[in-house]
């Protein structure tokens, strides 16, 4: 079947590209398969029925985060060969605690079942025939409307936190000031010489 | 054999895991840091779908997007921190971050 064969296809790009955003040794190619992890993984979304989401991270991740990422690593000057040190040392511990984390998951897995009840606890079913961004609309801009305002008051504050993080005042760099040139009267201006003929004005 | 639901948990299980070694393994470059750290969420993001999918709530689907918002948020403080970081110190290695030990 079709779906199934691109949802493994899917899966398996993502979780190569994954692997190798960790692994690689320039953080060019790092941002570059974190690119393609999200692409995969927005595919995952349309074959779950969330065109919406996989859009969203198309744009969001895709277009702004992941950029953001490959500009600030092209934008710092830092050595790429020194970066990758300490990489073997630290792999046993990581692998031990990624080993351990994978046995849990798993075990998490096999052992849990969904409740009896849980389709009668569902908070906003699926609307038979809507589009998912036209049902998902009706929940956010309804149910969900406070949260999707603090949502756009923790971009707010984001977007002020890095501004204010990043600004940085130059001294020496001239600047128009507005209240000083409308200040400005004839006194601070004009000053007035008596010029004696053959001596030019002094200062 | 079908897709179900436990094969996309299945997928989020593994980009969580790879996740998290990554966090373990890239002590000198906080950019790989952070990238782990966008993975992790993006595996939560697979998780709260696929429920929302077979499950047939929307309201996993709703909590993606705020998971999305707040990872933007993330990502934009995170990387201004580092620049800041980089222009005070000249390297984004986290072994030596001890600047507000006092």
């Amino acid at each position: 079947m079709l779906a199934n064969l691109a949802f493994w296809a899917f899966s398996g790009v993502a979780i190569f590209s994954a692997l190798m955003v960790v692994i690689a040794r320039n953080p060019v190619r790092s941002v570059l398969f974190l690119i393609l992890a999200f692409f995969s993984a927005a595919g995952l979304f349309v074959l779950l029925g969330a065109e919406f989401l996989a859009m969203l991270l198309i744009v969001v991740y895709v277009g702004a985060v992941a950029v953001l990422f490959l500009f600030v690593v092209m934008m710092l000057d830092v050595d790429f060969t020194e970066l990758k040190q300490g990489f073997l040392s630290y792999l046993p511990l990581g692998g031990l605690v990624a080993i351990i984390l994978a046995v849990e998951l798993g075990m998490i897995g096999m052992t849990w079942q969904a409740s009896d009840q849980a389709m009668a606890l569902r908070d906003a079913a699926i609307p038979e025939g809507m589009t998912n961004i036209e049902a998902l609309g009706l929940v956010i801009y309804d149910q969900y409307v406070y949260f999707f305002q603090a949502a756009g008051l923790v971009l707010l504050v984001a977007m002020i936190g890095a501004i204010v993080l990043t600004l940085r005042h130059k001294p020496g760099v001239r600047r128009q000031s507005v209240s000083a040139q409308v200040g400005r009267d004839r006194k601070d201006a004009v000053t007035m010489h008596d010029i004696k003929p053959g001596q030019g004005i002094g200062e | 054999m079908d897709v179900g639901l436990g094969h996309y948990l299945a997928v989020a299980g593994v980009l969580f895991t790879i996740g998290v070694f990554g966090i373990f393994v890239n002590r000198k470059n906080v950019i790989i840091l952070l990238m782990s750290v966008e993975l992790i969420l993006l595996s939560v993001n697979i998780n709260l779908v696929a429920f929302s999918a077979f499950l047939g709530d929307l309201a996993g689907q709703v909590f993606a997007l705020f998971v999305l918002t707040v990872a933007a948020a993330e990502a934009a403080v995170g990387l201004a921190i580092l620049v800041v970081y980089f222009r005070n110190r000249g390297d984004i290695s986290v072994e030596g971050v001890n600047l507000m030990k006092g």
